[in-house]
């Protein structure tokens, strides 16, 4: 608890710079599903009839043992994977960030490169490049090939990704792998202001985030009613 | 239009640096137009005759060897995943990398054409033919390659499949691509060609779109 408090201490400067980070605003959706089968392999029944919804400005935390289905779950909500029954609103096809284990992310391009296409890609309604490096604490790294950054760094690098664009729903899994206890805090200073600005996350992970506002923060238990 | 050409111009850096890539398959271009004079013997006429076939199996060869990494490194490092939720649909994601594709693979072919020309003592206007041809067949032979990266992009070792899917496909591309470079004929293998590549650019970034979506589930 102390140690936690230290760390948010030391990083008070940019947390104060956090709230002012959306130049456009975000457009609020309220995230609704309903009866969500999903299967894998053809037969692996992952979850049957799940139902839930996360109104904007907060968060819901996908929880559960090993290949309960928690990123299959992420993937159905961003599209990728189409459930058997059920119904997702809320979501639009632009309208939404990804940050999974795998970063997207070109080794031979610099980090500013890296981060410049992505923002040209997903749209350039949020932070300049330069400042959303800043915040996610890679600034000085910006003209370094992307090849040479630590797992960390390349983490916070996919973190960038969520500011330099404006949209409402976060799908984050495992996002505090790799990341340092500092790592940790600005994921959660991020998440917290995004909510803040009326955006929205669900997340999968076995971790604590170090979330504020915790009457805002639902969690879904995966595994135990199969 | 500016994500567009962000993709564009991302493919293209990511061809030009330090992987070098692109030298690879011109290189490759004109290896087999080095194996093949010295394969046949040294029959002058005889090559020159076989030059136009020599060049579009050159070219073609050297197109399916790039095959491969037009989907895969993205869809490795889940780029493919992130752009299915870019602001351009997926279609326009896939046409922008085909004409990066073909920017990098087939560009560079035709400036290496004349060292081909040389070899196979062709005469500069069969060069100038040669160029015209693969200049309208090469956009057609990129758009089945593009449909045959992406529905093998979900396999592992799909580097060999793909060529073995789109070679029937691109059978009829050699046969008006050839037959323009034959001087006695019309102006027909022209217009087939012509027609062929353009049906097949439009529509491969909606096939290939489709491939990919159904990849990822």
């Amino acid at each position: 608890m102390t140690l936690a408090s230290t760390v948010v201490g030391s990083l008070g400067m940019a947390a104060m710079n956090l709230p002012q980070r959306a130049p456009r605003a975000l457009v609020p959706t309220h995230v609704t599903a309903r009866g969500l089968t999903v299967t894998r392999g053809g037969e692996r029944l992952l979850f049957r009839d799940l139902s839930f919804e996360v109104p904007p400005g907060s968060v819901l935390l996908l929880r559960g043992p090993n290949g309960v289905g928690k990123s299959t779950l992420l993937m159905a909500l961003a599209g990728i994977v189409r459930p058997d029954t059920g119904t997702i609103e809320g979501i639009a096809r632009d309208g939404v960030h990804i940050v999974n284990y795998q970063s997207g992310l070109k080794p031979r391009l610099t980090v500013a490169e890296n981060l410049e296409f992505w923002r040209a890609v997903n749209g350039p309604s949020g932070l300049p490049v330069a400042a959303a490096l800043e915040q996610v604490g890679i600034g000085k790294l910006a003209e370094l090939e992307a090849g040479y950054l630590s797992s960390g760094q390349l983490r916070r690098l996919a973190l960038g990704r969520l500011l330099v664009s404006v949209r409402p729903v976060w799908l984050l899994d495992e996002p505090s792998a790799a990341l340092d206890a500092a790592g940790e805090t600005l994921l959660a200073l991020l998440i917290d202001a995004h909510r803040a600005a009326g955006g929205l996350a669900i997340i999968a992970t076995h971790h604590d985030l170090l979330l504020g506002d915790e009457a805002t923060i639902e969690t879904l238990l995966l595994g135990e009613a199969a | 239009m500016k994500a567009f050409q962000a993709l564009i111009s991302r493919d293209l850096k990511l061809a030009f640096r330090a992987g070098g890539e692109a030298m690879t398959l011109v290189l490759f271009f004109i290896m087999v137009g080095v194996i093949v004079p010295i394969a046949i013997g040294p029959d002058r006429p005889q090559l020159t005759r076989l030059a136009p076939g020599i060049v579009w199996i050159a070219a073609f060869l050297s197109m399916l060897l790039g095959l491969d990494r037009l989907f895969r490194s993205d869809d490795e490092d889940g780029s493919l995943v992130l752009l299915r939720h870019s602001v351009l649909p997926l279609e326009a994601v896939v046409a922008a990398k085909v004409i990066a594709h073909w920017l990098v693979t087939a560009l560079p072919l035709l400036f290496a054409t004349p060292v081909l020309a040389l070899l196979l003592s062709m005469s500069w206007e069969q060069w100038g033919r040669t160029v015209l041809a693969l200049l309208i067949g090469t956009p057609a032979l990129v758009s089945f390659g593009a449909l045959g990266a992406a529905v093998t992009v979900g396999l592992r070792r799909g580097g060999l499949i793909a060529p073995v899917l789109i070679l029937p496909l691109c059978i009829p591309i050699m046969i008006f691509g050839v037959g323009m470079l034959d001087p006695m004929a019309g102006g027909g293998a022209t217009l087939f060609l012509i027609a062929l590549s353009l049906v097949v650019t439009a529509f491969s970034p909606l096939a290939a779109a489709l491939a990919l979506r159904a990849a990822g589930e």
